[in-house]
């Protein structure tokens, strides 16, 4: 090999070493503040892996907007895309739009908005990004909700990227009271609301609550009569206020259409006594969401061996309350109904999973020897990573277990951590033999699991490239399908 | 008072746990086997200036942000901790210029005038006073190279300066993202892996409650240099011997005895309090079987010096433990001190001792501050 090609070799390494460690980090970190560090340096931390990646290989970081990271992500990746535009090629411009035209529609509404919004911030008007925010305004499909609902972003967007407006929705966004009646009903209710007590509950949830405040209406009476109004998501959030204030009509009662990452924070945020109370319920609609996920052939797993992390660390922060404690306990769910069979080793042993809290210190090494011991044949730790009984002790019990037990390596390792390490660009790992990769939904682990050949690098950049641009490739027709 | 003989402090009833590492910080816990029921702690916020009368009518002013009530049984019958009582949020506005006074170090509590099973005590503050008063009393032979003022005031005013914990970087986040264990009753506290203290309590959920305290306790000059000056501990790690491991139970075995080995390393790091002679000096009695103690080291210069205060139980078991790391200057002060005491403060005998002369031993004396003692003549003055 001349030292030319061994020099190209060691950079196509890299490339996909960055890379991998751009999507892992892309799969946890949403820049709010984790257990083991704060909002500003998670914020600074992918602020600077996103300009990285963004200049060095910019067609790959669109393809990233595939690759299933989150939400977070996904907006800055399209947001960085759209403000730099100078220098790239018409056609790999083309790509990128009709990339990002496929990818905002699959993020929450409030995420877009606020990218759109945040694009206006930054003066960026051209004729890519007007029809990117045209497309994506004609194919919602609740426009006159959205207009009620985000009604002052959509008109500063509006104004912003001069869009074409029906004269009612126009009249709606700048100046309600400028015509004296509305065809469309909603917009005529929203109008009558302003003078009519009645008219907000016909309203929206979101839209009613600020004119509730301006008709002084009680909470009491505002969530009472409000309450057929409400949507699933927002009855589950509702429910606990609205009965400390004495309402019963708010309570939830349908847990069948709620994600299974939804239900186990849902679970977790209610006190000991009432988990107790609900179990059953609680339990069948978990295993319900989770045999959902699953439901197609190719995420069934074999025996499968799970440790989770319920160490006091799992309680997260102010911002991600328990979260990695309910994507271990998702996770819990989920391998029941993926693998033929599962065992499950809690770091802190627990009886029964109505008593599941974030409490005590972090003994991974003897819950990863206890399900190495039952010979799985997958073995996932969903932890963030620290531990410290002994220190270090996972990683030590993982070396010996693949030097001295499993050469062979019959015994699959991975690790899932929910939390992104600021410092170290990745989310802390265990020891290199088991594939750490980053997660923030449980319903992305199947597709994680296809993922881990890349982490484990036995995959080079071609194959990780031409794995990213299926993904591209399967998003865009996703797209046009619907169309 | 003080025990003629010296002895030493142990742990006894505590084992160690391995330690967590924040920053610079190295937090070891202790847990204890068998909480203890019939003793509890529990804290009193005062937050501000608090001048302690003590009964042989001197003074003692620090910055005492609380309290510590002790409550016991007569019987071994379990009692509740009380609940903590937040500072009176309504006074705060004066509180800048308010002076707490407070009568005595520990106090028994009482109620309507009738003593109940409670004493308030002021934590490290119990301690550090018996490091000031050493003897605070001065020469007790006229010695014509002592000052007038020392012959017939003795050490007063006495002063030593330290830091709170809340000023120490990294301690305050340390602490934070800490995982208490199950039954951990305490914790060992190292700084840039320089041990800085011990603290114990009799029950877990005392722990629990009082763990943010070891922000508002005091720590040495020492202490708080290493804590600015370190960003990192250093990463230990206790590999796996893993030659002989061909089982499941081989290493099981192994990773019994990696953690063994923490524990018998995090004692040998904190030796230095372990193994120093101490005067231990009986302060208070609580019930039947419980004794409030301070004790003193022999103040070794260049070495770990510890003062710290106590509760011991039936059997020497340790219910309570404060330590508190002296610094340098301050283990100095204590040396030169006793040095003199033991000589009947005879300059010359002392200087002996020391293996120095009367010159330089008084240079010494007001390089530490204790200038103030000496006659004029015997202190270095400017241009000399």
């Amino acid at each position: 090999m001349t030292a030319r090609e061994s020099m190209s070799t060691r950079l196509l390494e890299l490339e996909r070493e960055d890379l991998l460690s751009f999507i892992n980090a892309a799969l946890a970190c949403t820049g709010q503040d984790e257990f083991y560090g704060d909002a500003t340096g998670q914020a600074l931390s992918i602020g600077f892996f996103h300009a990285y990646v963004l200049g060095n290989y910019r067609r790959l970081y669109a393809h990233c907007l595939a690759a299933g990271i989150n939400d977070f992500n996904r907006t800055k990746i399209i947001f960085n895309l759209l403000t730099t535009p100078a220098g790239v090629p018409a056609q790999q411009r083309e790509q990128e739009g009709r990339l990002i035209a496929a990818a905002l529609p699959e993020l929450p509404p409030p995420r877009v908005y606020r990218l759109l919004e945040a694009l206006v911030d930054r003066r960026v008007n051209n004729r890519r990004t007007r029809r990117i925010v045209a497309d994506y305004l004609a194919g919602r499909r609740d426009p006159q909700l959205h207009a009620l609902k985000y009604r002052r972003r959509i008109a500063k967007i509006a104004a912003h990227f001069h869009l074409r407006l029906q004269p009612e929705e126009s009249a709606v966004l700048f100046n309600v009271k400028r015509l004296r009646r509305y065809q469309t009903p909603l917009f005529e209710t929203f109008r009558r609301a302003h003078y009519e007590k009645r008219a907000v509950y016909e309203l929206p949830y979101t839209v009613a609550e600020g004119l509730a405040a301006r008709h002084k209406i009680p909470r009491e009476t505002f969530l009472r009569g409000i309450a057929p109004r409400l949507t699933t998501r927002e009855r589950l959030r509702l429910q606990s206020s609205a009965a400390a204030l004495g309402v019963a009509a708010v309570a939830e009662t349908d847990l069948s259409r709620h994600s299974l990452t939804r239900l186990a924070i849902y679970f977790l945020s209610l006190s000991l006594r009432e988990r107790t109370a609900q179990f059953e319920a609680l339990d069948a609609a978990m295993q319900r969401a989770a045999q959902q996920i699953v439901r197609h052939p190719s995420a069934k797993l074999g025996r499968v061996a799970l440790v989770a992390d319920n160490s006091y660390s799992s309680r997260g922060s102010g911002q991600k309350r328990k979260r990695p404690l309910a994507l271990a306990l998702a996770a819990h769910y989920l391998l029941g109904a993926a693998a033929s069979e599962l065992t499950t080793h809690w770091t802190w042993p627990i009886a029964s999973l109505a008593e599941l809290r974030p409490r005590g210190h972090t003994d991974l090494a003897t819950p990863i020897l206890n399900a190495l011991a039952l010979r799985p044949e997958l073995l996932i730790v969903v932890s963030d990573g620290y531990d410290n009984d002994p220190p270090g002790g996972a990683a030590e019990v993982v070396r010996v277990f693949r030097e001295r037990l499993d050469p062979k390596g019959a015994v699959s390792l991975i690790h899932l951590s929910p939390s992104y390490d600021a410092g170290s660009y990745m989310v802390k790992s265990i020891h290199p033999a088991m594939h750490s990769l980053g997660i923030r939904d449980v319903e992305g682990i199947p597709t994680l699991l296809t993922f881990v050949r890349f982490a484990a690098g036995s995959a080079n950049l071609h194959e990780l490239q031409d794995y990213l641009q299926a993904r591209a490739h399967d998003l865009l027709a996703a797209k046009d399908h619907l169309r | 008072m003080t025990s003629p003989q010296p002895t030493q402090i142990a742990l006894n009833g505590l084992s160690l746990g391995t330690s967590q590492v924040w920053g610079s910080v190295r937090l070891v816990p202790l847990t204890r086997d068998q909480p203890i029921e019939d003793l509890r702690l529990s804290e009193q916020c005062w937050g501000g200036p608090t001048a302690v009368s003590l009964p042989d009518n001197t003074s003692y002013f620090a910055f005492i942000p609380h309290a510590f009530v002790a409550s016991w049984s007569h019987d071994d019958t379990p009692v509740a901790s009380l609940g903590t009582q937040p500072a009176n949020a309504a006074k705060s506005k004066s509180q800048h210029f308010q002076v707490r006074f407070a009568h005595r170090m520990a106090k028994r509590e009482r109620q309507r005038g009738v003593a109940v099973p409670r004493l308030r005590f002021l934590p490290l503050h119990t301690a550090f006073e018996a490091y000031l008063a050493l003897h605070f009393a001065g020469p007790n032979v006229l010695r014509r190279e002592y000052s007038q003022r020392v012959l017939s005031q003795g050490l007063s005013p006495r002063v030593e300066m330290v830091t709170p914990g809340a000023w120490l970087p990294g301690l305050e986040e340390a602490l934070r993202v800490f995982e208490i264990r199950d039954g951990q009753v305490g914790m060992l506290l190292f700084v840039a892996d320089v041990f800085a203290g011990a603290f114990v309590l009799p029950h877990p959920e005392d722990y629990r409650r009082l763990h943010r305290t070891l922000l508002s306790d005091c720590y040495g000059e020492l202490v708080f240099r290493y804590a600015c000056l370190s960003t990192q501990a250093a990463a230990l790690v206790r590999p796996l011997r893993d030659k002989n491991i061909n089982s499941f139970e081989d290493l099981r075995v192994e990773l019994a005895r990696a953690r063994a080995d923490w524990t018998s390393s995090h004692h040998s790091m904190a030796s230095g309090l372990f193994e120093q002679d101490v005067h231990v000096q009986h302060v208070y009695r609580l019930g039947k079987s419980y004794r409030l103690e301070r004790f003193l080291p022999d103040f070794r210069l260049r070495q770990e010096n510890h003062i710290g205060e106590q509760i011991t139980g039936r059997d020497g078991e340790t219910a309570y433990l404060k330590t508190f790391r002296l610094s340098e200057a301050q283990v100095r002060r204590g040396y030169l001190l006793s040095t003199l005491a033991r000589h009947d403060w005879d300059l010359y005998a002392s200087a002996a001792a020391l293996n120095t002369d009367k010159l330089e031993l008084c240079s010494r004396l007001e390089r530490a501050g204790f200038g103030d003692m000496l006659r004029a003549h015997l202190r270095r003055r400017d241009g000399h």
